[in-house]
């Protein structure tokens, strides 16, 4: 395969990677984690939220 | 208690306690230079002419200040965000040290004569091997410690800072590939316009992933902190992080404007640079628009002035760099002192704005104490910095639309109207006031140090910072 249409082949694959993300991140159901996401600076001197960590693993 | 419940302070500090050393140093030298072209009686010797010192300026201001800036907050951040101490004390101990032997080193070569003749990349293959060794080092202590993190989230300025140093560590690599004659002289492994386009492809990208992506890191913690709000909005974040990966890597060739650069990858350059300007201006939104609602606090806390007026610099320098990027436009601005006006909008307006607002934040956490010794010398420091900043940017975008069109025009049968020596004659006033401006912010830091050395004065260095216990899920 050319370079010219290896990288025409990814120009386009970029842009509906790009296109998805978007998509992916304006869909409603992510609102309520991007909410607590948000929130993780501001939890860092108090106890957090239970549902936002991780199990106790370490 | 063990140092796992504790998080990792001291390397945070030593990294926020250079920054403002360097960031002193690395200003200092840029007073001195633009005094050389004030009164170029001021060049002595070999070693302390324009030509020399200036690259130890640009090194030092970007990679000892801004660099140390960077390192210290990455550190902080990553931890508080994730939960969980450094990966690794003894690395990041070696990061520290070795970053420091690398400022020494290009402070001792460059005034030497020693470099590799690259633009941002000036120093010898040595060195080159050296800022490898601990830029690898940087990211096995920032992706360990992502990875042993214990909140499943990945915060969004630890995508800043991981694409930061990932993509530093690429063009680091690639453009420095080099070919050793002796100790002190490489040569670069390109020829010609391939040479050109690997530098400004670095080079342009130093600017967005050194210079941009790893300050917006501090931006989106530094800010919801200081502001005591979360961002405005989460998803714009991460629209924001993944457009700037997609699209930074491509604007390079506008710094190749009319070259011998084939004409196609001016004209993508060109393009790309325009298209940034949706990412740049949505960041810029965002970060200003999480105040929305405690617009107050602007006018009682001088370290969220800092931090957002930092981000007005930001907005206005990418939007200023789109426009000249247009091929038309950088007929005129390229070579004059425009560029130089630019790119100070954005390292004084931005960077060095934005990394100020967030030590006056950390050094009086990292020493156990609420704040600053004086927090009305942050606020002096605050209107000291941007008098500065504006005299600076205002004689340069004067001097450099002057030189530009004194350069172009042509009488009547043809010749050039002016020599080239009195274009320089003209902007021999526009140097004083940009000497002014850049004294006068450069005094902004003394006030710093100052202030600085009154909060850690006495004071415990925190090293028990505790990590909060793990909960088990009760949902």
């Amino acid at each position: 395969m050319d370079f010219t249409l290896m990288s025409s082949v990814w120009t386009v694959v970029s842009l509906v990677i790009f296109v998805s993300i978007v998509l992916w991140a304006w869909s409603g159901k992510r609102h309520d984690d991007f909410e607590a996401a948000a929130r993780v600076p501001l939890e860092d001197d108090v106890e957090p939220v239970s549902q936002n960590r991780r199990q106790a693993d370490h | 208690m063990s140092t796992q419940d504790t998080y990792n302070y001291k390397v945070v500090r030593q990294f926020a306690i250079m920054t403002v050393v360097w960031g002193i140093v690395g200003m200092l030298v840029g007073v001195i230079i633009a005094a050389q072209l004030v009164w170029p009686d001021l060049n002595f010797g070999p070693w302390f002419t324009y030509g020399r010192l200036r690259p130890l300026h640009t090194n030092a201001v970007i990679f000892a200040f801004g660099g140390c800036a960077l390192f210290s907050t990455s550190y902080y951040v990553v931890q508080r965000t994730c939960h969980t101490r450094l990966f690794s004390d003894g690395l990041a101990q070696f990061t520290f040290w070795g970053w420091q032997l690398i400022i020494l080193l290009a402070a001792i070569t460059l005034p030497l004569g020693i470099t590799s003749g690259k633009e941002y990349a000036e120093l010898e293959w040595p060195i080159d091997i050296l800022i490898t060794l601990v830029w690898v080092s940087y990211a096995i202590v920032f992706f360990g410690t992502i990875a042993k993190r214990r909140i499943q989230h990945i915060y969004v300025a630890n995508w800043f800072f991981a694409a930061f140093i990932l993509t530093v560590a690429i063009l680091h690599l690639v453009n420095s590939a080099e070919i050793p004659v002796s100790l002190t002289k490489s040569y670069s492994a390109y020829a010609g316009v391939q040479d050109a386009m690997i530098q400004w492809w670095y080079g342009h990208n130093a600017v967005g992933f050194f210079l941009t992506a790893g300050f917006l890191g501090i931006m989106y913690y530094f800010i919801p902190k200081q502001a005591e709000r979360p961002v405005y909005s989460y998803r714009l974040s991460v629209v924001h992080f993944w457009a700037l990966i997609f699209t930074y890597m491509w604007a390079g060739p506008h710094h190749l404007h009319y070259t011998a650069l084939p004409d196609w990858a001016q004209s993508i350059g060109m393009l790309f640079s325009l298209i940034l300007l949706a990412p740049s201006w949505g960041g810029m939104i965002n970060g200003i628009m999480t105040l929305s609602g405690a617009w107050h606090k602007l006018r009682s806390d001088p370290i969220l002035k800092f931090l957002i007026t930092s981000l007005s610099f930001y907005g206005m320098s990418t939007f200023e760099g789109p426009m000249m990027s247009i091929k038309t436009v950088n007929a005129l601005s390229h070579y004059t002192d425009w560029t130089i006006g630019h790119v100070h909008s954005g390292a004084l307006g931005w960077v060095a704005m934005v990394s100020i607002g967030a030590m006056y934040y950390l050094i009086p956490r990292l020493f156990g104490r609420k704040e600053m010794y004086s927090v009305s010398l942050i606020n002096v420091h605050f209107w000291v910095s941007t008098i500065g900043i504006v005299l600076y940017i205002a004689a340069l975008w004067i001097a450099g639309v002057m030189q530009g069109l004194m350069w172009r025009a042509v009488n009547a049968d043809g010749t050039l109207t002016y020599s080239f020596v009195e274009a320089v004659k003209a902007s021999h006033p526009y140097y004083e006031v940009r000497l002014l401006g850049g004294f006068i912010f450069f005094s902004g830091m003394l006030i710093m140090a100052y202030n600085v050395i009154r909060t850690v004065a006495g004071q415990r260095a925190v090293d028990d910072a505790r990590i909060p216990a793990v909960m088990l899920a009760h949902a």
